[in-house]
């Protein structure tokens, strides 16, 4: 028997079947715990539909776009990083590990740019909201800023699942270049891939929700 | 029985230092952890119950001011229902026997494990600090705006301990789910489960499902109160109806979460003290699958009278009659399991004999809450404390009472004392009969709920429930005491004390630290008690071979 497997678990198999299983529930919870956003977002949106409007064209984009394809891509290079693990191919595990960390990180530094303009726009809710140029004249000051509120309440939760996501991309690959893993075991970069996949999935949602539908 | 001994090397004598339990990652050591903090939190729970249950002697408010009596009753709530009736069963009786009952050394992750005790009991710290030293009076509910707008408690800091406290309810689920799943000894198909583990299977479901709701609505009242972001301020375009959507979202489901656990001991303690095989297994099984998914779904009958539209109501409150269903399936298959049976009245029998009837009594009145029309009139009165208080008190804590006896021997190796178990569970039946049933009445009449201050015709009734408070306060003090004094001076137990017929009962008592010395391998399903085939057979073991020979 492997090193590998814990006192408790009868093998290998048997130990991979319940960290893959368990991170599948953790994300299920993970689900729930965004839908409770996705819930205030639903019915504000249905209560302030104009607002809502007007909000999404304060967004950019451009940017927001840019985001998109460079989760996407991370999602891709994590996914080859097992490929590579599985293939026993230790060079192409840690280098695509790293490419991951890199565009994660990107993601994170184009967001941050992007909530500073809104900290100079004061487009962050609170005392000193102020809307600036509308599009749309009719529209309540007040319920462009719960738009605000939602779109940083759920890019914020999304880029501290990023962060939380980078730096377990990043123990991940220090242990990769110390070589725990191989084709006979790889569980814990199994399991990091679907937490980082399900973050680029919350993404998938938020940019058509919060940038797209106008 | 003279030559019935405890085993050289156990759990418990494993090792001895502090660090030995403190970092143990052994889930029965973990167990033990979780009943000695619940217990303390249980009974800082039930002295602000004996403070507020004195304040409402007399009519007036003569005991403590009307802020002191919400921060009371705010105490009581917040720590009996996420610090010991949400954790009870699953954390001490699942934690140590879901693992055992289907053959595996420990549960799926056991570092986890230990996590989660450690973010229990610092939530829960946390919480208790926050609550004494400056109180809370918002209702465990949270409600807004009494925790945005209007706050003037410690509302933050106590919600920051039931958040982490809550990440404990999310890991603890996770962990059985894929225990179930994933560890399951040779043989051990779904139907030839516990029904203990069926039912915590159903509970898991809800701590996963559920929890994250709590999380997130805490974390908006938080937006709320630091950003001053108005998701639920009217004045700043919020809507304070969606945190109660939010909230009870989770909470209802929450409240089966108090119930699940405690019908599953109950179907393992009936059928073994009725020395019968129970009746409706896969009824039972699928019952508390039936009342995770419904309880989901019921949420809206909390707020019948708070604006919700009249079409959202009729749908919630048919949905919430439509749960009764599969509460009822358990019940009348207890029932039925009863009938002709050989029944014994020990002390885990007692209790559950007297979670049944309390039960039955609180799921009742829980149709009469979920009747449109009967609601208008007692919706936040007494009459809905006392009917959760049936359910979550004489539920519940009986179940865990249940349980906490039926599997004694099995955790400490020794007997309680049987006169006394016996004595205090009747007492406790009585006490709990004379705190609660006023109660009904006094909703019947208009009494509303958390008001310090009542008219005088209230008083016969409120100093019948006090009366029955400290009966039962005393009840509960009593099994405190002589558990303690068993663990020295009580009998020793031998492998198997009730002849049961699950595989936590085919290794010695206490169990060694990896529960059993050769992975069992099941062959039989449960509860055939009649005649008597345990799921495995015994360990050919010399000293646990002469332990067998002593069983009546």
């Amino acid at each position: 028997m492997s090193s590998h497997v814990a006192h408790h678990f009868d093998d290998a198999s048997q130990q991979f079947d319940a960290a893959r299983l368990g991170m599948w529930i953790f994300l299920a919870t993970e689900v729930l715990f965004f839908g409770g956003l996705f819930t205030g977002y639903a019915y504000y949106r249905t209560l302030y539909t104009p607002a809502f409007i007007e909000g999404s064209r304060h967004l950019d984009l451009v940017l927001g776009t840019i985001n998109t394809a460079v989760l996407l891509l991370s999602s891709f290079t994590i996914v080859l990083a097992i490929r590579g693990a599985q293939t026993d191919n230790r060079r192409a595990t840690i280098a695509l590990l790293a490419a991951t960390i890199v565009l994660g990180t990107v993601f994170l530094a184009i967001k941050g740019y992007e909530y500073s303009v809104k900290f100079e726009e004061h487009h962050v809710p609170g005392a000193s909201f102020s809307l600036g140029e509308t599009h749309d004249e009719a529209v309540e000051p007040r319920h462009v800023e719960m738009f605000f509120a939602l779109y940083f309440g759920m890019t914020g939760l999304h880029a501290v699942h990023m962060i939380i996501g980078v730096g377990v991309v990043a123990v991940v690959c220090v242990l990769a270049w110390r070589g725990h893993y191989t084709s006979q075991y790889y569980t814990p970069l199994e399991i990091t891939g679907l937490y980082w996949h399900f973050v680029d999935v919350v993404w998938v949602f938020l940019f058509p929700l919060l940038y797209l539908i106008r | 029985m003279n030559n019935v001994q405890l085993p050289k090397r156990h759990y418990l004598n494993a090792d001895y230092n502090v660090w030995s339990w403190l970092l143990s990652t052994d889930h029965k050591r973990i167990g033990i952890l979780y009943m000695i903090s619940l217990t303390l939190f249980f009974f800082v729970g039930g002295a602000a119950a004996v403070l507020f249950r004195l304040e409402l002697m007399t009519p007036g408010g003569d005991l403590v001011l009307s802020e002191t009596y919400n921060k009371l009753f705010t105490l009581h709530g917040v720590i009996m229902v996420w610090f010991f009736l949400i954790p009870s069963v699953p954390t001490v009786l699942g934690n140590f026997f879901l693992p055992m009952m289907i053959g595996a050394r420990d549960l799926a992750f056991p570092r986890l494990n230990l996590a989660s005790w450690y973010l229990f009991v610092g939530g829960g710290l946390f919480t208790v600090w926050a609550m004494l030293t400056g109180g809370v009076d918002t209702g465990w509910t949270f409600y807004t705006p009494y925790s945005s707008t209007y706050a003037n408690t410690r509302v933050m800091l106590t919600a920051i301990g039931v958040f982490v406290s809550g990440f404990s309810t999310i890991l603890t689920g996770m962990n059985f789910i894929v225990t179930i799943h994933t560890m399951r000894a040779p043989g051990m198909t779904w139907f030839r489960l516990p029904l203990f583990v069926w039912a915590h299977y159903a509970n898991s479901l809800i701590m996963v499902l559920a929890t994250p709701v709590l999380a997130v609505t805490l974390l908006l009242i938080g937006m709320e109160r630091v950003l001053g972001v108005g998701v639920f301020d009217p004045n700043l375009g919020g809507d304070p109806l969606l945190f109660q959507h939010l909230f009870w979202f989770y909470s209802h489901p929450a409240v089966y979460l108090m119930i699940l656990p405690g019908m599953g001991v109950v179907s393992e303690v009936i059928t073994c003290f009725a020395r019968k095989g129970i009746f409706g297994y896969t009824f039972i099984a699928f019952s508390s699958l039936a009342i995770a998914v419904l309880g989901f779904l019921v949420w809206g009958h909390h707020m019948f009278v708070s604006g919700q539209s009249v079409l959202a109501s009729l749908t919630f409150s048919f949905l919430s009659m439509l749960i009764a269903v599969p509460s009822a399936v358990k019940v009348f298959n207890w029932t039925a399991t009863l009938h002709k049976g050989s029944i014994s009245l020990d002390t885990p029998m007692l209790y559950a004999l007297g979670f049944i009837g309390l039960f039955t009594m609180g799921g009742l009145t829980g149709l009469f809450l979920a009747t449109l029309a009967v609601d208008q009139h007692v919706h936040d009165t007494y009459f809905v404390v006392a009917h959760f208080h049936y359910i979550m008190v004489g539920g519940m804590v009986m179940g865990y009472l249940a349980g906490i006896h039926f599997w004694w021997p099995k955790m400490t190796g020794r007997l309680y004392p049987e006169w006394w178990g016996r004595f205090s569970a009747v007492l406790i039946f009585f006490g709990f009969n004379l705190t609660f049933f006023p109660q009904y009445l006094l909703g019947y009449l208009g009494m509303p709920r958390r008001y310090h201050v009542y008219p005088d015709e209230f008083q016969v009734l409120n100093v019948m429930s006090t009366a029955g408070a400290s009966i039962l306060g005393v009840g509960y003090l009593i099994p405190l005491v002589y558990l303690i004094w068993s663990l020295r001076y009580g009998k020793i137990a031998g492998p198997n004390p009730w002849q049961a017929t699950g595989l936590e009962w085919q290794t010695p008592s206490p169990p060694p630290t990896f529960n059993f010395d050769e992975t069992p391998s099941v062959t039989e399903r449960p509860y055939q008690y009649s005649p008597w085939t345990p799921q495995t057979a015994p360990p050919p073991e010399p000293e646990l071979a002469a332990a067998e020979t002593t069983s009546p």
